[in-house]
């Protein structure tokens, strides 16, 4: 089954199985830095944006993207440039093993780019389908704060 | 000679940018499943159904005749060595009672037979087609039945053993014991004024590292074996694997690349065998990865305990007497068994060592039921329950304050408990004196910043239907295994003036790999991002132990440290010939060798020279460390919680954790250690749980009923670093990683009676068992007696 797709503003065709899954699909094309970790849609480590929405790829089909604009981690900073939202969860020490936070970034851009000033609530509700083991999440709600201020021309 | 004082730190103590941050918030970083191996098989393994049976038959005909799949590997296939899952040093102190595979299954989820495929989904197909007979036997579902007469004998195989001197006994479902007393116990009894009884449980629960466990095996260009995994014990995954497949370990080289977690359940060797011997057998690449079922019923566990406790205390307060009896759960395999049991005394009974009678008495039990396993705290988190519930009740009979209690009996600096000799790791342990103890000043800074002069006020507080509480608790744990443990790092200089820095210490996202920079920087006077650090690869890296018994900072930083030292001196002496200058006249600052007339010669040329110029050679080292000492780190934890009358569920509203952990090399690291470890230890102090159905299989093995908490769950969090300086540790560091995660229970437990006056004994404090508690109380309020 051919889809259309555009994957951090490139537009891809790929063939794919009726049963594969978006996480699978991004993953065997290598885009691996879409987690796994649990495939059941529980721990949100495979988010992606889709169409500016944090979505679960792992419950999604890759037929289901046919025709959408999907932003993964790589498309939103490199290590060279990175986006605010990476800068901040480094600096704040909201990366300890670091597996669950592309997932965590891209919740975090889907809430910024929504809502640019949010408050520490919205924020916790906003990454509270992203599981993190390692952190307790303080610094990782610390982090979108600071994102958000930087984003704004504050820090 | 001239001598140049150093002012405090420059690297140390400081937050510097995390070594591997941009490559993991960037998607950068590689995990094993993040490495494209061409012609890799996915191995697939099925699991038991059954508690406990023997296998009769297998049949894997139809399964073969799927397309893409390669093998389907039995019992039959594979040497029948015993040995342990435990990836401990060698000698184990763990029970030698597991098999690659096996004829006999002992739990629900103990592995039957591997498949390999050319597709996940072959492997998968080719696992509901295999067909196998059980003879299903009676199973042991309570480790309270495991050792009457006539218990089924879980390990009846003649091969199970122990291979240190220790007591060990299958016949009675016996994975291993220990006790010691000091003092008179009956006399310590007799001289207190209140002696206080309980029993408290402790439950399962799983690590829940986000990345599951994962291996890729491989074949290289010269046939080596090849083993990339998600490990916490690189150096004895290689050494358990070659052993168990008879294979020399020169044959096999053991990778860690970025790792997801790991929290204990990493430092087990589970998957790395049955990969190796898929990939021997065919000689492709082989990769398994666990699913999140296969995590939670499959891998490895917190012991489940039941804790007798006896105390005794005087009216003044100071105790006399205390007994802790442990029946430990270590399910169908005994992997951390004994060790796991031993620090459920020896890393909590110290703590009180004005208490001069003490006993420990600690059977670890097999059952059918999953495995246990180290997990961070390491018997600690199961014993500082048990303790600190029973002195807070203790406290209120005594109508004390419970934080004078602690402050009367918890041991200080210069002072020493006779547990610490007494009761070790399969042997006995090491006599240590406490060099550095910051409990005083963590109790102090804890209450102020929890305002717990105020506790009772803020009762008044809540909303009806509510009720408020505050609880406390103290702890201790230890940083390394004294004279056990080994930790090296290698070192050489570049021309350009920057270093490699080559540790078998496992950074599995705690940061190791920056502090062991950090470390190496502050003696070389350079910043973190003039060294490289590369952790692990047993080909390449010199030996460590591994990430676990809280070793890494305080025991791979020491040798760290030695090991700069030497590069130091190397650098000193090319110095010296290139200012021409004795080294005793030189210091090091900014990159560059300095003498006190002005001149200087930057590291780049330092190294430059060494690499090409003159008396050519390359300027490295190589250095290990072992500790004689196992320093405590402290900590003081205080909670406040609200309860629910109506639904009996606790919601933690404040939660402040005042720790010393002698120098935070990194301490924005060291507060995200606290801080994970406290979510961790909250989560499974109300929520996390295992539940069974009748026939022992756990029956919420997701993260959609197996509730750990999340970003909405947050309560307030506080963490105080509280500095001492540890003189045996790399510039006065201790430990960090694990001991918040012992203090939740019972301080969350001390919290919900102090709002509802129930005592909760048996975790987690669920919604119902509140809410029961309520009722009961209730009840015999109203029966006037
Ligand atoms: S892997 Fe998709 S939610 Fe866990
Ligand atoms: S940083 Fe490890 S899971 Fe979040």
């Amino acid at each position: 089954m051919g889809i259309e797709i555009t994957i951090n503003g490139e537009k891809k065709v790929w063939d794919t199985k009726p049963s594969e899954t978006l996480l699978d699909a991004l993953r065997n094309h290598g885009y691996k830095s879409v987690k796994r970790g649990c495939d059941e849609g529980h721990c949100g480590a495979c988010t992606v944006l889709v169409d500016g929405k944090a979505i679960k790829s792992c419950v999604m089909l890759a037929g289901q993207a046919h025709k959408r604009n999907i932003v993964t981690i790589e498309g939103i900073g490199t290590i060279d440039e990175p986006h605010p939202l990476q800068k901040a969860f480094v600096h704040t020490g909201g990366v300890q093993c670091g597996y669950c936070v592309p997932g965590m970034i891209l919740s975090a851009k889907a809430l910024l780019d929504e809502n640019p000033v949010p408050t520490e609530e919205e924020i916790k509700t906003a990454l509270d389908g992203n599981l993190c083991r390692c952190t307790g999440y303080v610094k990782q709600v610390e982090a979108v704060g600071l994102a958000s201020k930087m984003m704004r021309g504050e820090n | 000679m001239a001598v140049k004082i150093k002012e405090g730190f420059k690297v140390v103590g400081k937050s510097v940018q995390k070594v591997d941050g941009f490559s993991l918030a960037c998607g950068k970083a590689k995990f094993v499943d993040d490495f494209d191996l061409p012609g890799c098989l996915y191995c697939k393994i099925l699991t038991s159904p059954h508690a406990h049976a023997r296998i009769k038959s297998i049949d894997a005909t139809e399964a073969l005749k799927i397309p893409g799949v390669i093998t389907v590997m039995t019992h039959e296939d594979v040497p029948r060595i015993a040995h342990t899952t435990a990836g401990q040093g060698y000698p184990e102190p763990s029970p030698y009672d597991t098999f690659i595979l096996d004829k006999k299954v002992r739990f629900v989820g103990d592995r039957v037979c591997a498949v390999a495929a050319e597709t996940k989904e072959s492997a998968i197909e080719a696992l509901k087609r295999i067909k196998v007979e059980y003879e299903v036997l009676e199973a042991i579902l309570d480790p309270r039945e495991s050792m009457k007469e006539g218990a089924p004998v879980i390990h009846d195989e003649e091969e199970a053993r122990m291979i240190i001197p220790v007591p060990y006994d299958k016949e009675k479902n016996l994975a291993s014991h220990a006790d010691f007393t000091v003092g008179d116990m009956e006399k310590g009894f007799e001289e207190a004024d209140v002696v206080f009884e309980r029993e408290y449980e402790s439950h399962y629960a799983q690590h829940c590292p986000m990345e599951p466990h994962i291996c890729a095996t491989y074949l290289d260009e010269n046939n080596r074996l090849v083993i990339m995994t998600s490990t916490q014990v690189p150096f004895h995954v290689r050494r358990i694997v070659a052993e168990r497949l008879q294979l020399p370990i020169k044959r096999v080289r053991v990778i860690k690349p970025r790792i997801g977690g790991g929290f204990g359940a990493k430092q087990e060797v589970l998957l790395e065998d049955i990969c190796s011997a898929l990939t021997l057998k065919t000689g492709r690449p082989v990769k398994y990865e666990m699913t999140r079922k296969e995590e939670f019923m499959s891998s490895r566990t917190r012991h489940p305990q039941i804790l007798k406790m006896k105390v005794g205390a005087k009216k003044d307060g100071k105790l006399t007497a205390i007994s802790m009896k442990v029946l430990m759960n270590t399910g169908a395999y005994g992997s951390h068994a004994l060790t796991v049991a031993c620090n459920t005394g020896s890393k909590v009974l110290p703590l009180y060592n004005k208490a001069l009678n003490v006993e420990f008495w600690a059977d670890s039990v097999y059952t059918n039921l999953p495995v246990g396993g180290a997990y961070r705290g390491y018997g600690a988190t199961q014993g500082y329950f048990a303790m600190e519930c029973i002195l807070d009740e203790i406290s209120r009979e005594l109508d004390m304050d419970p934080v004078e209690l602690r402050k009367i009996n918890h041991i200080k600096t210069g002072e020493s408990s006779p547990v610490f000799a007494a009761l070790g790791e399969g042997k006995p342990g090491v006599e240590q004196k406490v060099g550095s103890c910051g409990l005083g000043a963590c109790i102090e800074r804890g209450m102020e910043e929890f305002d717990w002069a105020k506790r009772e006020d803020r009762k008044k507080e809540v909303s009806p239907g509510k009720k408020r509480g505050s609880g406390m608790c103290i702890l201790m744990q230890g940083s390394s295994i004294p004279e056990i443990d080994m930790g090296a790092a290698s070192m050489k200089m570049n021309e350009d003036g920057s270093f490699n820095l080559n540790v078998g210490a496992t950074d599995l996202g705690t940061g190791s790999d920056t502090v062991l920079a950090q470390v190496a920087a502050e003696v070389l006077e350079i910043p973190v991002d003039d060294i490289i650090v590369y952790s692990s690869d047993t080909d390449m890296t010199p030996f460590d132990v591994g990430a676990y018994a809280s070793s890494t900072t305080y025991l791979s930083g020491y040798a760290v440290k030695k090991c700069a030292q030497k590069i130091k001196r190397q650098i000193l002496k090319v110095a010296g010939e290139m200012l021409e200058k004795d080294s005793y006249d030189l210091y090091l600052e900014d990159k560059k060798v300095h003498d006190f007339d002005g001149n200087s010669v930057t590291y780049k040329e330092i190294g430059t020279r060494a690499l090409y110029e003159t008396d050519q050679h390359q300027i490295g080292a190589i250095a290990s460390h072992i500790s004689h000492k196992s320093p405590p780190p402290f900590a003081a934890h205080f909670a406040e919680v609200e309860v629910d009358t109506d639904t009996g569920k606790t919601e933690v509203l404040r939660y402040v954790c005042a720790i010393d952990c002698g120098t935070a090399i990194h301490p924005r690291l060291a507060e995200g250690q606290c801080e994970g470890a406290l979510l961790n230890g909250i989560s499974f102090a109300l929520t996390e749980e295992y539940v069974f159905n009748k026939k022992g299989r756990m029956m919420n093995a997701d993260f959609g009923s197996y509730k750990i908490f999340s970003t909405g769950d947050l309560p307030e969090m506080k963490v105080i670093l509280v500095p001492t300086y540890e003189v045996t540790g790399p510039f006065g560091a201790k430990s960090v990683s694990e001991i918040n995660i012992n203090g939740p229970m019972p301080a969350i437990g001390n919290a919900i009676f102090d709002a509802v006056g129930i005592r909760l004994k048996h975790a987690p404090f669920t919604p119902e068992k509140v809410l029961m508690g309520i009722l009961e109380q209730k009840e015999k309020e109203a029966v006037p007696v």
